[in-house]
């Protein structure tokens, strides 16, 4: 039945482009990760800057950041997006030119961003560091990305929208005020420019942008994600479809006001953080509405977890989210700031978000994906087990290695010894970190061999297609052997 | 698609039927947060220190009556600012160690901002002013401390010790996990480049004088990457004099 549904699916929509950014997302994944597990090393082994300019720690971190954010979770958002789009709409998408534009655009980015971060062209703003010539084409590129999605939409053949498509547009609309007004500035130079904001108002617009970068790209995208994905997998309907509606315009009203959470105690106003983190502390509701809606969707098929390793990603994924989004209102309450607040419990934070949530929900969706694009089984179901295991264990090793050691520093900054002088020098605290700093590389390096596992399930899949012809014969619009 | 008849209940079903109408809505419940917290912060008076304090910045009555330096013909700097003067945008030489922190990566590991805490004021000094970073395009304020806060660094350290340490800052904090900066010896600060970057800054509100621009490239010759940085980071959290005491966070 689903097989024939696939191949009905193939001959009326638009999958190239599909399989082509699900390829890419597995690829970019392997290479942000390896870059992260190399400045994580730095920080553990200094030597390993290598006295040059283009491997040292501060060019290298944008790389391994925007490697991750902008080419793997934007490579998996744009191939589970047009892919939604097209299969809950039931028509193919409305330009396939644009697609392809697309599809080359986004990668020329990115390839630019390779070149560009680690010879020092930066705008030096966090995840906003493209100089602004890249910065015009990134605009581009996304509206093409958002316009064929609307269009999409507007030519359905179903009559209403379905909820992972109103996720992935709140996202695409709220990327672009927060990517235009954020990256204003005035050119000095070909790859050289200045914000156009200046202090207190820039490190708000920056941290506007900065947590909705988390909140919209990171959250919102990947909900959408998980709304077509774990009903699907489970092959249960959405378990609630009015929380769903609430924790949506919850989720989409609320979040762009958490940024200025970042700013506690700083020059920025008192009021401007109280209210981020008021408004931070209210949403544990509708994050956790949307983890409880996707778990949910299990019930009555919990058994499925033991068999199906897929499933397995897209539940974890969820526990993580439910975590992190738990942990984050936490950090944002003023007194656990104070603590928390250039520390690398916020490292760990992330990470517990990015590693355990963004990548689960993209692991299981481009599983997911590969089954049904290449229209052939993985090549090989234990690897992904094994990948289940070794992204889990590496996950918990790191998050758990950067709450020791971000709390410590908290702790160690804030000592003071019984003649109520401070306690340690910073240098002694940079010293505690060392082993820390050793155990998350180590966490790291386990799951990037989780992702290399991926990429090689996934390219020898592309090859099994290929000899078998499943592809082409779908393609061809060939019925499935009788099986 | 027999609901297609149907007409639609409520709000939420139009939207769900509608791609425009759900569209205008998230737009408009989008935006809200953003213009809430970001555009009173353009002009509402407490927001910077200065309009309670204008002593914390140089010359406020009159912005760029002044050049900060300026050099004679034999190379002779003769400055109108000191240190405490005020706060001021950044010279050539100075701007040109900024742009030397910001490519090189500093502020992913180096906050410049100092929290009113008492281990933060022990360790660093005064907590950081709005006004103290109002001429910083971008900001500096940073996110996280591997190294410690800059904001008050100026001073603190001799240049001789700046240089050593950025060249190899094990040899003189042995506990450090810095990388090292060698090549900032091997690369010279041009002058006609910092007169496009001041020029570019003055476009957008920072208040040079004509002198401070014509004066760049004799305030930058000779000079090498680490002296504009070195020059950047001793200035750092000493324009401004703050007296002790003295409320000037509402």
């Amino acid at each position: 039945m689903e097989a024939t549904a696939d191949r009905i699916a193939e001959q009326k929509y638009s999958f190239d482009v599909v399989r082509w950014f699900t390829v890419m997302a597995v690829v970019y994944l392997v290479v942000g990760a390896a870059v992260g597990v190399y400045i994580a090393s730095e920080l553990a082994w200094p030597f390993l800057n290598f006295d040059s300019p283009y491997l040292s720690f501060g060019r290298l971190r944008p790389v391994h950041t925007n490697a991750v954010i902008f080419a793997f979770g934007g490579c998996t958002l744009m191939a589970t997006a047009f892919y939604t789009v097209q299969r809950t709409c039931g028509v193919r998408l409305w330009s396939d030119k644009l697609a392809w534009f697309t599809f080359w655009g986004w990668n020329a980015i990115i390839v630019l961003a390779v070149i560009t971060l680690p010879l020092g062209l930066t705008q030096s703003k966090e995840y906003a560091e493209l100089e602004w010539p890249i910065d015009i084409l990134i605009a581009v590129v996304w509206l093409a990305f958002t316009i064929n999605f609307i269009m999409t939409i507007a030519n359905r053949k179903t009559s209403h929208i379905y909820v992972s498509n109103w996720f992935f547009l709140g996202m695409m609309v709220m990327i672009v005020y927060l990517h235009v007004v954020n990256s204003l500035s005035i050119p000095v130079g070909l790859f050289k420019s200045y914000s156009l904001f200046s202090g207190v108002q820039d490190a708000m617009i920056q941290w506007w942008w900065g947590h909705n970068a988390v909140g919209f790209y990171l959250t919102a995208g990947f909900l959408g994600i998980m709304y077509y994905f774990v009903p699907k997998q489970a092959n249960r309907p959405v378990y609630s479809y009015r929380l769903s509606v609430i924790h949506f315009w919850a989720l989409m009203f609320g979040y762009v006001w958490l940024g200025a959470h970042h700013l506690h105690y700083t020059a920025l106003p008192d009021w401007t953080g109280s209210l981020g983190a008021a408004v931070s502390l209210a949403m544990i509701i509708p994050s956790w509405g949307g983890a409880v809606n996707g778990m949910m969707t299990l019930s009555g098929a919990w058994d499925k977890l033991r068999t199906d390793y897929v499933l397995r990603f897209l539940i974890i994924a969820l526990a993580f989210y439910a975590m992190s989004t738990f942990e984050g209102p936490v950090m944002s309450l003023k007194t656990v700031n104070a603590l928390s607040h250039y520390t690398d419990w916020t490292i760990g934070h992330v990470h517990s978000g990015a590693l355990g949530w963004v990548a689960g929900i993209s692991i299981g969706a481009i599983y997911h994906l590969m089954t049904r694009l290449w229209h052939t089984s993985m090549w090989s179901e234990s690897l992904v087990n094994v990948h289940f295991w070794t992204a889990t264990i590496g996950t918990v090793i790191y998050v758990v290695a950067m709450w020791v050691s971000g709390i410590m520093q908290g702790l160690m900054w804030r000592a003071y010894d019984e003649y109520g002088t401070l306690a340690y020098t910073f240098v002694e605290s940079v010293a505690a970190m060392h082993p820390y700093y050793a155990m998350r590389a180590v966490g790291g390096g386990i799951f990037l061999l989780g992702a290399i596992i991926m990429l090689f399930n996934i390219l020898m899949t592309v090859r099994k297609a290929a000899n078998q012809g499943t592809l082409r014969e779908a393609r061809a619009g060939v019925a499935p052997a009788a099986a | 698609m027999a609901d297609n008849n149907t007409p639609p209940k409520g709000l939420q079903e139009r939207m769900e039927r509608n791609i425009w109408g759900l569209l205008i809505v998230l737009a408009l419940a989008l935006s809200v947060g953003g213009i809430v917290e970001i555009v009173p912060l353009f002009y509402l008076k407490s927001t910077e220190e200065a309009n309670r304090f204008p002593e914390i910045v140089w010359n406020a009555k009159e912005p760029a009556s002044q050049p900060i330096v300026t050099v004679s013909g034999d190379g002779k700097e003769q400055w109108n600012w000191k240190p405490g003067d005020g706060v001021r945008p950044y010279t050539a030489l100075e701007l040109a160690g900024r742009d030397v922190y910001q490519r090189e990566g500093c502020y992913l590991c180096h906050s410049q901002m100092v929290r009113p805490f008492r281990d933060e004021r022990e360790r660093y000094g005064h907590y950081s002013l709005a006004s103290e970073s109002m001429f910083d395009h971008p900001f500096q304020w940073g996110s996280k401390r591997t190294g410690p806060d800059m904001a008050r660094l100026g001073g603190k350290y001799s240049d001789e010790w700046h240089r050593q340490h950025l060249r190899a800052p094990r040899s003189v904090v042995p506990e450090s996990v810095m990388p090292n900066y060698p090549w900032l010896d091997d690369r010279m600060v041009k002058g006609k480049r910092m007169q496009r970057h001041m020029k570019g800054l003055r476009a957008i509100g920072v208040p040079y004088h004509d002198a401070d621009i014509e004066n760049a490239p004799a305030l930058v010759e000779g000079k090498t990457e680490m002296d504009a940085m070195v020059a950047y980071l001793q200035v750092l959290g000493t324009m401004a004099k703050l007296e002790p005491g003295v409320e000037y966070r509402q």
